[in-house]
């Protein structure tokens, strides 16, 4: 690892300013992806800026027709809390099913979402239930938060509060780990909402999470595993790795929608 | 007897520590004014260097040495030797430079090493050394390795083929097949592996200037090899001026024995610079430079008689060894491979060729196993293979071809004389612990879920128990491989055992005090067991090719016996009666038709307060020694069973039922045996199903660098097992052992791709199978 | 630049100046001398270094020492009682002959400590589907599922004789 300063704000104004301020500042959400990195050289932040002790970016709320989780929310707190399961149990699922437990002890949902690894979870659900990602300058609609891999709308100074999930009629999510990394080949998100069937795949697209229009309009017919299995879906701009070739992951997609759709709740 | 004798489930002795954060592994050595070692490593599968810049380095804070392959000349260090040639296989061994000389053949190579004052120093100098590398053609492929027109690795090394080898009768072995009613022939691939002991690599060296020696902390399986090859041939001092110290060993799985570049560097910079080094791989570093193990390419046949009585086995072999030879270079793929190919049948004529090719990788040496995996690979999937194409049920074709109780001891076409083994036997056991009869039952409850479920079967035999010296020398080994041990006394009772091997996990410390507590009569607790230190223990050749118990146990056995022949002479001078007349039993000393009775303790005492010891005829004392050399090999075998799940719509494969029964002669602790079985069959499984090293074919960087790419099995990966016994004591041993170690990562990869094949009624599919691959074979197939 | 960290380790308070890019693991072992907690990778995922941090596992290697600040900590050597008692789990994984080298065995102990926090009463699956960021390479996994199993019930046991 290189040298760097490291801060811990108590608000987000302290937080915003440290930002603002240094170098190459980079915010520190859980750390489960970037002191990795930095550990193999691979980053080189000037100063890290510790949100955990930021009050403002914690918490679950269930605001009627939405549900609103605190960026700094760890992964374990999704998958184990009482309002989330009531209110989008798929959500609290995928959260169950990130990482291994100490890295779901760390992990948060706003550095996940905010780093948009091609192999995450949770850009499929954000994407998926159409969230709202509330940022210190705005809000971001999901369709135009993720842009390509490791890439978002997000500005350099910009601090993700919290993510928005409108509640669904029924949602469920299913993925297919890489055996090795236990991250996603394959993760299909499919959610049934008041303005038709999204539908967001994770871990395939060579830019990252897409939306499978194909998926959609199928299961727009007839939300059926059967139906999300007739799918062909085309292995162009698909990743190809040792583990899974463009031609297989297109092939698990409807496959993991298929299963998706049959654990909708 | 004492209740923690052999045979008993004695909970281990080192657990204690190990449970509480007190073992003491070579990372969590310190020394005084110790400084940190970091490499630069070549980024280039195969490259020239044009120049090396050390200056910017050389001028960064705390940086104390940049040292490079010009320093070690100038100091008159030697390359890193390869210390086997196969007897017959006219083998050209390249150099290996500890650091650069001018060129790097594997991603990983050693290019130069940096010292400095902190970790995080050295590492920021390693990075500011300047290399001008000129990139050169790479190939990895061992069979493209060959090839005419091929990147050339070593000058002195045409055509990169560093051994051409044969054993069996190859006339006699075409005869056969000109005979035969059947020829069954499949091509295979065995995977290569990246070993992964948990453990990184790590060594810490202390140069003494005030004796002008040395003591090397390392990670190593034989440490007594490592002082050896460091001292007597890299940098010509004498052995007894560097001590090796192995502490405590977090796995090794063969990674560890072979010698490495970064021990000798540590220890030569630390003479260097006149401070204590340490040096600690990272993981990528382990992945890369770790000796891999396996990377076969094959094709077999086999020719059998109209009744499926096997006629003839021919096979050859592309062997990758990788960009050097590793210290024992050739051996896994030639004599612990090609000796094992008559597997547990009688195939009265076998030949097989192996040509070792060198390759711009990470250099290949013992892995679990070593050599007898890829045997029965090869051998327990063709006959499978035979089976399916002669319509003869696989159960019974390898019946038909077994090797008779009745027909030991039994010599191979390819070397080796079996002391002992009762196949029908452990198949018989096993087809009723695996509940072989109700497969049919559980596959329909699987067909029900979705899954096809596959049977496997592999009849396994291995040569291990390494090895009687003769042979070691004969094949072309610079070592003999006999084990030592030593036993002391105190006066009081301790007892302190010397041992040559050293366990990286395998419990040496309670199974070893269980044999002394048998032979001796004393409670465990006053047992010692040392290993892994050339300070303490005179000689060793460690712990590889399951040989501890059988080899070096039996040294300790026979050292006990020696104890008690002088104790026997110490009792009866204490009892006053001839030596002809005292018994030894359950750690009593009697005379025959009295009721005279010492204890061993008792006569401990006696022999170190030696107050009226008639000194011209008994000597104080009863330390002894033993080199114990064996006759044979020993021969465990056994026969697991595996069941696997496919999910026909991913292609993913999970083992739902495994079964191991083996006849590993006698059992000193079933509880350790039975974790070594369940270890041997996860690296086993993991061999079939997840693991494969992988670079890529054009650039040669390695692909599977890290945890994310390469997959280990994990625990839910895996089911639980069942394990079973039979028993055939080894005839040639004092303990009548055999040894396990290794079973379970020579049987499983057949077991579980023989349920593969199973399940998806194919004829063969290459390891790893993962969903990928399995998916496409189902739609191949289907076609 | 260096910064002071506190916290309580093992229930002692410790305080030491190290640099920002200190991770936990390397304050326990280079800091403080508790080498019982081991590194095995660089990408967080082999589990050797996993201890408890107010009492959450965590992967030490993945956390600085100053994100730490305040902290409870609890390592491998700070699970016995004062008296030497072993804990209901190293007691099991020593029953059970849940480790053989012993490298991946403080973090897979603390790892599975923190299951039955957790989980007081897993199934088999939910014992290896927990330990899946823990690697172990000898035990094949069979003796260390066994372990946890039976510390689990006993721990229950426990529990409910103190009620």
């Amino acid at each position: 690892m290189y040298a760097f300063d490291y801060h811990k704000p108590s608000t987000l104004d302290e937080a915003k300013a440290l930002l603002a301020g240094g170098e190459d500042p980079k915010l520190l959400a859980g750390g489960q992806t970037i002191l990795p990195t930095m550990k193999q050289r691979l980053a080189s932040p000037s100063d890290l800026v510790d949100l955990s002790g930021v009050a403002e970016l914690k918490g679950i709320r269930d605001t009627g027709d939405a549900l609103v989780i605190g960026a700094m929310t760890t992964h374990a707190t999704v998958a184990a809390d009482a309002t989330v399961k009531a209110a989008i149990p798929a959500l609290a699922g995928l959260a169950s099913g990130i990482g291994d437990p100490q890295v779901r002890h760390r992990g948060t949902i706003g550095g996940s979402v905010a780093n948009n690894d091609p192999a995450a979870d949770y850009p499929a659900a954000v994407l998926a239930l159409g969230a709202t990602v509330k940022t210190t300058r705005r809000e971001i609609a999901a369709d135009d938060f993720f842009q390509s891999l490791f890439e978002t709308a997000l500005e350099e100074d910009e601090i993700i509060l919290s993510i928005a999930f409108p509640k669904p009629k029924r949602a469920a999510y299913a993925k297919f780990d890489n055996p090795a990394s236990r991250y996603a080949i394959v993760g299909v998100f499919v959610a049934e909402t008041g303005s038709g069937v999204r539908v967001a795949v994770t871990g395939a697209g060579q830019e990252g999470v897409f939306r499978s229009a194909e998926l959609e309009t199928a299961l727009g017919q007839s939300m059926t595993p059967e139906a999300a299995k007739a799918v062909k879906v085309s292995a162009d701009g698909l990743n190809g790795d040792i583990h899974a070739s463009p031609e297989y992951r297109a092939h698990l997609i409807p496959v993991m929608a298929s299963r998706a759709v049959a654990a909708l709740a | 007897m004492p209740d923690d004798g052999i045979g008993a489930r004695t909970l281990r002795k080192e657990d204690k520590r190990f449970l509480t954060g007190r073992g003491r592994y070579t990372a969590d050595i310190n020394r005084p004014g110790q400084i940190y070692a970091a490499f630069v490593r070549s980024p280039h599968a195969h490259a020239a260097i044009r120049s090396l810049d050390t200056a910017a380095a050389s001028a960064m804070p705390g940086v104390v040495a940049v040292l490079t392959g010009e320093d070690l000349k100038a100091d008159g260090v030697n390359g890193v030797p390869c210390g086997f040639s196969p007897t017959g296989g006219n083998q050209k061994a390249p150099t290996r430079p500890a650091l650069a000389q001018g060129r790097v053949r594997f991603v990983g190579d050693l290019v130069a090493m940096v010292v400095a004052e902190t970790l995080d120093e050295a590492r920021d100098a390693a990075e500011a050394v300047a290399v001008d590398y000129d990139p050169l053609p790479a190939v990895v492929d061992p069979v493209k390795a060959l090839a005419d027109g091929a990147p050339l690795l070593h000058d002195d090394v045409p055509g990169n083929l560093t051994v051409d080898w044969n054993l069996g009768d190859a006339d006699a072995t075409d005869a056969a097949f000109a005979k035969a009613a059947k020829v069954v022939a499949f091509d295979l691939v065995n995977n290569r592996k990246i070993p992964n002991a948990m453990e990184p690599r790590a060594s810490v060296a202390e140069y003494e200037p005030a004796t002008d020696s040395l003591t090397l902390y390392t990670t190593s399986q034989n440490p007594h090899i490592t002082r050896l090859l460091i001292a007597a041939f890299e940098m010509g001092i004498p052995e007894g001026r560097l001590r090796v110290v192995a502490p405590d060993v977090g796995g090794g799985f063969g990674s560890k024995i072979p010698h490495y570049p970064e021990e000798l560097l540590v220890t030569w910079a630390s003479r260097r610079v006149e401070r204590p080094v340490k040096w600690i791989a990272e993981r990528a570093e382990s992945f890369m430079s770790d000796a891999h193990g396996r990377d076969h390419v094959t094709h077999a046949e086999l020719a059998l008689d109209a009744d499926g009585k096997f006629l003839g086995l021919r096979v050859r072999t592309i062997a990758n060894l990788g960009a050097y030879l590793s210290t024992f270079g050739a051996l896994s793929t030639t004599y612990l491979y090609a000796t094992l190919l008559s597997g547990q049948y009688v195939i009265p004529a076998i030949h097989c060729n192996v040509r070792g090719a060198l390759t711009n990788t990470c250099p290949i040496d013992a892995e679990r196993g070593a050599g007898r995996p890829e045997a029965t690979f090869l051998v327990e999937r063709i006959v499978e293979i035979a089976a399916a194409e002669t319509g003869i049920d696989r159960i019974d074709l390898r019946r038909r071809n077994f090797v008779p109780a009745d027909a030991f001891p039994y010599q191979t076409p390819v070397a080796l004389s079996y002391d002992s083994g009762d196949y029908e036997k452990v198949l018989a056991k096993a087809l009723e612990v695996a509940d072989v009869a109700g497969f049919e039952t559980r596959k329909r409850e699987s067909a029900a879920r979705g899954k096809r479920r596959g049977l496997g079967f592999s009849n396994y035999i291995e040569a291990c128990g390494l090895a009687p010296s003769n042979v070691a020398g004969a094949i072309g080994a610079g070592i003999a491989l006999y084990e030592t041990a030593e036993i002391r006394f105190a006066p009081t009772g301790a007892v302190s055992v010397y041992a040559g091997t050293k366990s990286q996990g395998q419990g040496h410390e309670t199974t070893f005090a269980q044999i002394v507590a048998s032979r001796l009569g004393l409670p465990i607790d006053q047992i010692d067991v040392i290993e892994g230190d050339t300070g303490t223990v005179q000689w060793g050749h460690g712990t590889y090719g399951s040989r501890s118990l059988a080899v070096g146990g039996s040294a300790i056995a026979k050292t006990c016996d020696k104890i008690i022949v002088k104790a026997k002479r110490v009792a009866a001078h204490l009892m006053e009666s001839a030596v002809e007349d005292v018994e030894f039993k359950d750690g009593s000393f009697t005379v025959a038709g009295t009721d005279r009775k010492l204890s061993m303790g008792e006569v401990i005492m006696a022999s170190y307060v030696s107050h009226n010891f008639p000194t011209d005829e008994l000597e104080p004392g009863l330390d002894e020694r033993c080199f114990y050399d064996p006759a044979n090999f020993t021969y465990p075998a056994g026969c697991h069973v595996c069941e696997i799940e496919v999910d026909e719509d991913t292609g993913f494969v999970e083992v739902v039922k495994f079964t191991a029964v083996d006849d590993f002669g006698e059992v000193v602790n079933p509880m350790i045996v039975e974790g070594q079985v369940h270890g041997g069959v996860v690296h086993g499984i993991g061999q079939a199903l997840y693991e494969g090293c992988q670079y890529d074919p054009e650039t040669g960087q390695l692909l599977t660098g890290s945890y994310m790419d390469y997959t280990m099995p994990r625990a839910d990966n895996l089911p639980s097992f069942t394990v079973g016994y039979t028993t055939t004591p080894c005839p040639h041993n004092p303990l009548g052992v055999k040894g396990c170690g290794e079973a379970g990562a020579i049987a499983a990869p057949a077991a579980v791709i023989n349920a593969l094949c199973d399940a998806l009624g194919i004829r063969h599919i290459d390891m790893p199978a993962t969903p990928m691959k399995v998916l496409n074979a189902m739609q191949q197939a289907a076609e | 630049m260096t910064i002071t960290v506190s916290m309580t380790v093992n229930g002692k308070q410790v305080s030491r100046e190290v640099e920002p890019r200190t991770l936990l693991v390397q304050f326990l072992r280079e800091k403080l001398n508790l080498t019982g907690t081991h590194v095995g990778c660089d990408t967080s995922q082999c589990g050797a270094c996993v201890v408890l941090i107010d009492g959450v596992s965590v992967k030490s290697c993945t956390a600085l020492a100053a994100q730490c600040e305040g902290s409870e900590v609890t390592t491998i050597e700070g699970l016995a009682a004062a008296d030497g008692t072993l804990h209901p789990m190293q007691e099991a994984f020593r029953t059970h002959h849940g480790l053989q080298c012993g490298f991946c065995t403080p973090g897979m102990v603390i790892s599975a400590v923190d299951l039955l926090r957790v989980n007081p009463d897993p199934s088999e699956h939910d014992v290896r589907k927990w330990l899946e960021g823990n690697i172990c390479r000898c035990t094949g996994y069979h003796n260390i599922v066994k372990a946890v199993l039976d510390a689990a019930q006993t721990m229950r046991g426990t529990a409910v004789a103190a009620e």
